[in-house]
């Protein structure tokens, strides 16, 4: 049972998510799960305003699937398959998450201070969520990719492009991580 | 039924992303501060079968699963949406902790607060469709 309900190690899950972009490709697609929001956006009516939704959304009835698969995975992985020894981080971290007033993982995945249901009444958490989601929304969308496709699916192909987008994540993230949320927090 | 394959490989994708805890803020904040090897790992490893993977699949012909040839489309060239693009994105992953997948597989887990960055990213995603045509590429 351990075997299921410790973190699984980077070796197995990164080739396991290296397999599942190539599984996709046997089934004649590409892996990439950003796309997916602008089907949502074209879903919700968003082709009445720009052209960019104009597109045949059946076409990306799979992915969508793919995502509710996901969903389902992500229910039981947290749900049946866990553990309170999971989210083993770094004690540094821990520390430094300490000044920021950010809760230590304790097995869970997400800090209470950003992600437990009492953020519902914090117009500033909501506000970071907000923002935060819009950054990668609007990024994604105009890097033609996210982690998914640029640094699996692209660097997996060898394209110089998605190299460009992946080197602009790691900048961005490390702006934030260093510069920003320390002045947010 | 021919979408029962996406659901069971969406349904792995779910499963080892939250096994692996890549969907985890917490270890998204420990990969920027550098002080983990962990999602550097993950990431490596699966560009790594990934490359193998293709490089197996363009050099043998394999075909895909109705027999077509595997084509897997070059992206567009170019470099500057590429980097800004890409920093945007990240400015956003750091700050919440999640990209696209695990956007949906937090909700799915039931976190509901993760669908207010769900609702951030359709947003962000219908501005970048408005202003597409002025952007620079």
């Amino acid at each position: 049972m351990d075997l299921i309900t410790q973190t699984w190690p980077w070796y197995v899950s990164g080739f396991i998510i290296g397999m599942v972009m190539l599984l996709l490709n046997y089934f004649g697609k590409v892996f990439g799960m950003s796309s997916n929001i602008r089907t949502l956006c074209t879903l919700a009516g968003a082709d009445k305003f720009a052209e960019f939704f104009r597109f045949d959304w059946k076409s990306q009835i799979w992915n969508l699937v793919v995502l509710l698969g996901a969903m389902i995975g992500g229910f039981v992985a947290v749900h049946y398959m866990s553990d309170p020894t999971n989210v083993d981080i770094n004690p540094k971290t821990i520390e430094q998450l300490a000044t920021l007033n950010i809760d230590a993982p304790n097995g869970k995945l997400a800090p209470q201070a950003l992600f437990g249901n009492e953020v519902f009444s914090s117009p500033k958490v909501l506000i970071i969520l907000l923002i935060g989601g819009i950054l990668i929304g609007f990024g994604s969308r105009y890097a033609g990719g996210c982690t998914s496709g640029h640094a699996i699916s692209g660097l997996s192909n060898l394209q110089i492009p998605s190299l460009k987008a992946v080197i602009g994540f790691f900048v961005g993230g490390l702006i934030m991580a260093h510069f920003l949320l320390p002045l947010i927090f | 039924m021919k979408f029962i394959k996406y659901l069971l490989v969406g349904f792995l994708f779910g499963i080892v992303l939250t096994k692996s805890e890549a969907v985890s803020w917490y270890r998204i904040y420990e990969m920027f501060q550098f002080q983990s090897f962990h999602m550097y790992g993950i990431i490596g490893v699966a560009v790594f079968t990934g490359i193998i993977g293709i490089q197996i699949i363009k050099r043998k012909n394999i075909k895909d699963i109705e027999g077509n040839p595997i084509i897997i489309a070059d992206k567009e060239k170019g470099s500057f949406r590429y980097w800004v693009g890409g920093l945007f994105f990240g400015l956003g992953w750091a700050l919440v902790g999640a990209c696209p997948g695990p956007i949906f597989i937090l909700i799915g887990a039931g976190f509901w607060s993760v669908a207010v960055i769900l609702l951030g990213a359709m947003i962000g995603t219908f501005i970048y469709g408005l202003l597409k045509d002025k952007l620079p590429h």
